[in-house]
């Protein structure tokens, strides 16, 4: 690997990688050049279902980075991720909910539907600011953020790691369902928010709103992708694979690794936040199941298949494993959920480095000196000892 | 050794607290013999006067019927008050009509002997009205006080007390003069208090009867004393009687510090019980996590499991043997035990023993698990809820004071809870399988050079885990649904248990259930049920800031990776 400009290293680093920024970006445009210039008859014509589609896949693949940034790099495993994207989608349901306006079926004019249906007076405090989209973004941004700084800081100042984290984060997302299930929260309760009208005075079931927000959603993951890339080819990364790998040695050797952990816990909640955000315009529906434990699991699972510690991957299983979950869901709804246990499974018995580490090992095999090899082999016994 | 003698005593207190309570037994204690002290035709003309009469015969029919004391009179003055009592429209013929589908079966009124069963519109219902319905509460009252079934006094008692008639105050001192059963005693005292407290006009009388109220802990009383107080709309008292007014207050102030007390009693009661609850589904986890470090997300599925055999085992019950039906929790315990068992040591050989030192990953291939098990169940035997019936010793409640009762199935499994933990003690302290796992727990290599096959204790240790939460399947079957997603309702709270209790130890897991269980029920109350949870959740996560491994924690440098 040639070490050269900063752009170079974040991008020829990784050919995955950069396979991923290509084709999302040219999705990016191509997709509605294509759907706008090609007749509904013809080979290269996308229809909307499928921009749909492709635009939901697009967000989880959004969150499963994030996922895979704190997991792959940083050895935190979250059951909770969920809860951030949830958050985010809220912090934009709670905009598209305030655009609404008076068009709701009760007209009123400022409070939503679910809200004159409860016999409320006026705005709850946190619905103040959502009618305006910037505020909305930041909170998009900040809301989830917040929640993973708190988490966080009192998760990782006391040295709670390992399964200990997982199963903490996954009851943060659990009360957080159960909170957001309770009406008098002020979040439409079982509900959720829906039935949202328009975004920047863009009607959300216009076609040409939905190609914009895939494009949105394409632009996303690609600067996702790059961030996140960014984060971990910096000096920054290395201590984070360091924390990974032998977290008590980082910290004598004199590593703050509660901040470390902390920094990166961060990012990915907000990026986990604006998955949500591009995911609820699309779906045009949020609530409160989006926090289920079960879900947040399953995001770790898309990771496991594509590959853990390789971000590009991360997006691939998102993707293969939802197209896989959109088909047998119609052709074969109870074979579904057999199928995701076998995954799960399989993938952690046998592909312990998912698709992209499996077949990136292989190439190695030829590339790499046998010399090399064999101290690699050599190691792996030793780990395999140790463990023992 | 000190554990567990204040165990024992915890357990003789509860087996010695349950006997102190009342009983009430669901199944109505058996018949009075008929006292044939009038004969049949008599009756016949009274019931024909209360079918076919003027109002002013209805009235002399019913006060006739009850003068008769005689039973058989019950079930027509009951008919009667509920509308079902009915003239058959072909030969007039008084029946009691009883619900068939879409007609009626009618029985004859005084004879109850099956007659046919007809379409509504083949009789007429005999109308009744709101002043008669005074009367024949009165009369079903005078019948059964003095009826020689206790459970039918007590009743009769209560009913008495509800309709607060004057018309039964004669009676109800008569039969209050001949009564020797003191629980049915003091509710005909209370009865007759209430009755002198509504009705009565002198003060002096009205003020015994609220002393006498005031010392019941009842909530029918409650509502009956706060009446006494009310204001009209305003604002001015709607009773005159100052010296009633302020007696009302003090019985008010004496009854409801006694109601809190008691609703104390029972918040204490149902935390317990669902810290045993908690503790039972915890269990397994706690053994497995603490000797393996294992997460087992299909934990909840292994409660799941326990909870089907219950449901198989008691179809086989139906089926052979129906009348030993009380029995089928006993073949059920060890089949939930065995089958959870093979179940985890299946899932140890087969799944966990390839990712050990790879926690998060077991974590992830158990959950993955956990989904196939609960497709596997829910198409095997549908996803909705499957009956699951409890034996007639865990059926009913004792009531205690104040109009609470408390369930026995809930007392069951409090004890069996106990008994599960005990069990679990001796195994761990005094077995030598117990002694090795401990051995692997604390070091693992260690224990491997002395010569203990870890694999082995691993499998072993897995089974035993998961057979006890097949047990803990068993105790939920009788008081929760039994579906598919039975494992995943308490699948986070037992994992809250061991993270607040800490692995390694049962102790921990022992106080941080009851601990959870206690907590949650006592908030309960102030901030529902759903908000009671979040803050218990969010309650456990500051706390790990103080104790990160739990309350009882392991120590020592084999515990940190």
């Amino acid at each position: 690997m040639t070490v050269g400009g900063p752009l170079t290293r974040l991008l020829l680093g990784s050919p995955g990688g950069l396979v991923l920024v290509v084709v999302t970006l040219a999705a990016a445009v191509l997709v509605p050049v294509l759907h706008l210039t090609q007749p509904p008859g013809s080979p290269f014509f996308v229809p909307t279902w499928l921009v749909s589609l492709l635009g939901k896949y697009l967000c989880y693949a959004l969150l499963a980075l994030a996922v895979d940034l704190i997991w792959g790099f940083c050895g935190i495993l979250s059951l909770g991720h969920g809860a951030f994207f949830a958050l985010g989608g809220y912090a934009m349901g709670m905009h598209l909910m305030r655009q609404v306006g008076d068009r709701g079926v009760y007209g009123h004019p400022v409070l939503p539907d679910f809200m004159v249906f409860l016999n409320w007076n006026e705005l709850p405090w946190y619905w103040l600011g959502f009618d305006s989209f910037p505020f909305a973004m930041l909170m998009v941004l900040l809301v989830p953020g917040a929640l993973a700084f708190v988490f966080g800081f009192l998760a990782f100042r006391s040295r709670v790691s390992g399964v200990y984290f997982s199963i903490i984060s996954q009851a943060m997302t659990f009360a957080l369902m159960l909170a957001f299930f309770r009406s008098d929260m002020g979040f439409g309760g079982n509900n959720g928010l829906t039935d949202f009208k328009e975004l920047l005075g863009f009607d959300l079931q216009a076609v040409e709103t939905r190609l914009g927000l895939f494009s949105a959603s394409c632009v996303a993951l690609a600067l996702g992708y790059l961030v996140s890339r960014f984060i971990v080819t910096s000096r920054l990364g290395k201590v984070l694979v360091a924390v990974r790998d032998a977290e008590s040695r980082t910290r004598f050797i004199g590593y703050r690794v509660e901040y470390y952990k902390l920094f990166v816990f961060v990012v990915s909640a907000m990026m986990a936040g604006v998955a949500g955000a591009l995911y609820v315009p699309q779906v045009g529906i949020i609530n409160p199941s989006e926090f289920a434990p079960a879900f947040s699991i399953e995001v770790v699972v898309w990771v496991a298949v594509g590959g853990r510690g390789t971000l590009y991957g991360a997006a691939l299983g998102a993707g293969l494993v939802n197209y896989g979950k959109t088909y047998l869901t119609a052709a074969m709804p109870e074979v579904w959920l057999f199928a995701l246990g076998a995954l799960f499974i399989l993938v952690t018995l046998f592909l312990p480095k998912g698709i992209v580490g499996t077949l990136g090992g292989m190439g190695d095999r030829f590339r790499r000196p046998a010399a090399e090899r064999r101290a690699i082999a050599l190691r792996a016994a030793e780990g395999q000892r140790a463990a023992e | 050794m000190r554990k567990v003698r204040f165990l024992l005593v915890l357990m003789a207190v509860l087996m010695v607290g349950g006997p102190l309570a009342v009983e009430v037994s669901p199944a109505a204690a058996d018949e009075a013999p008929a006292t044939a002290a009038i004969d049949i035709d008599a009756l016949r003309s009274m019931v024909d006067d209360l079918v076919a009469g003027s109002f002013g015969d209805k009235m002399t029919a019913v006060r006739d019927l009850a003068d008769s004391g005689d039973d058989r009179a019950i079930p027509v003055l009951e008919a009667f008050l509920n509308g079902a009592l009915y003239t058959r429209a072909t030969d007039g013929r008084v029946v009691i009509g009883e619900r068939r589908g879409r007609g009626l079966l009618l029985r004859d009124a005084l004879t109850l002997e099956e007659l046919e069963v007809v379409p509504t519109t083949a009789v007429n219902r005999v109308a009744i009205n709101n002043r008669l319905r005074g009367m024949v509460r009165t009369a079903l009252g005078s019948l059964t006080l003095m009826s020689p079934n206790t459970e039918r006094r007590r009743q009769a008692a209560h009913a008495v007390f509800r309709a607060r008639s004057a018309d039964a105050e004669p009676l109800l001192q008569e039969a209050l003069a001949i009564e020797t059963e003191p629980s049915v005693r003091r509710r005909m005292e209370r009865a007759l208090a209430a009755i002198h407290l509504v009705h009565g006009t002198e003060t002096e009388q009205r003020v015994a009867a609220l002393e006498v109220l005031g010392r019941v802990s009842d909530r029918e009383v409650r509502t009956l004393v706060a009446s006494v107080l009310i204001q009209d709309s305003d604002g001015n008292p709607v009773e005159a009687d100052d010296a009633v007014r302020a007696a009302a207050a003090d019985a008010l102030a004496s009854i409801d510090g006694r109601l809190a007390l008691w609703g104390f009693a029972v918040n204490v009661f149902q935390g317990v019980s669902l810290g045993s609850v908690l503790l039972l589904a915890a269990f397994g986890l706690a053994i497995t996590f603490g000797v393996m470090g294992v997460i087992n997300m299909a934990h909840g599925e292994m409660v799941m499991l326990g909870a089907y055999t219950t449901f198989l085992v008691q179809q086989a019950f139906r089926m052979w043997a129906p009348d030993a039906f009380d029995y089928s929790l006993a073949v059920a315990l060890p089949a939930a035990f065995l089958v959870a068992g093979a179940f985890g040591i299946a899932i140890e050989r087969g799944i966990i023993r390839f990712l050990y030192g790879r926690p998060l990953e077991t974590l992830l291939a158990t959950w993955g698990l956990s989904l196939i098990l609960q497709q596997l169940v829910r198409t095997v035997f549908g996803s909705s809820n499957v009956e699951v019936g409890n034996p007639s010793w865990m059926s009913g409640a004792v009531e205690i004071a104040g109009g609470f009762a408390l369930t026995y199935n809930r007392i069951w499994i409090i004890v069996f809870s106990l008994m599960v933990f005990a069990m679990l003690l001796v195994v761990m302290r005094h077995t030598g399988f117990g002694l090795r796992m401990r051995a692997v727990t604390q070091n693992r290599q260690m224990a491997a050079s002395m010569g203990i096959r870890t694999g082995r204790i691993d499998a072993l240790t897995f089974g035993l885990g998961s057979g006890v939460a097949g047990l803990a399947g068993v105790a939920l079957s009788q008081i929760d649904n039994v579906s598919p997603n039975l494992g995943q309702g308490y699948i986070i709270d037992s994992f809250m248990v061991v993270v607040f209790g800490g692995v390694g130890n049962l102790w921990g897991t022992f106080v941080g259930a009851f601990t959870l269980g206690i907590v949650n029920k006592f908030i309960e109350p102030y901030a529902g049920a759903v908000l009671a949870k979040i803050l218990v959740l969010v309650a456990i996560i500051l706390f790990i800031q103080k104790r990160p491994r739990g309350l009882f924690a392991l120590r020592g440098r084999a515990v940190e990776n």
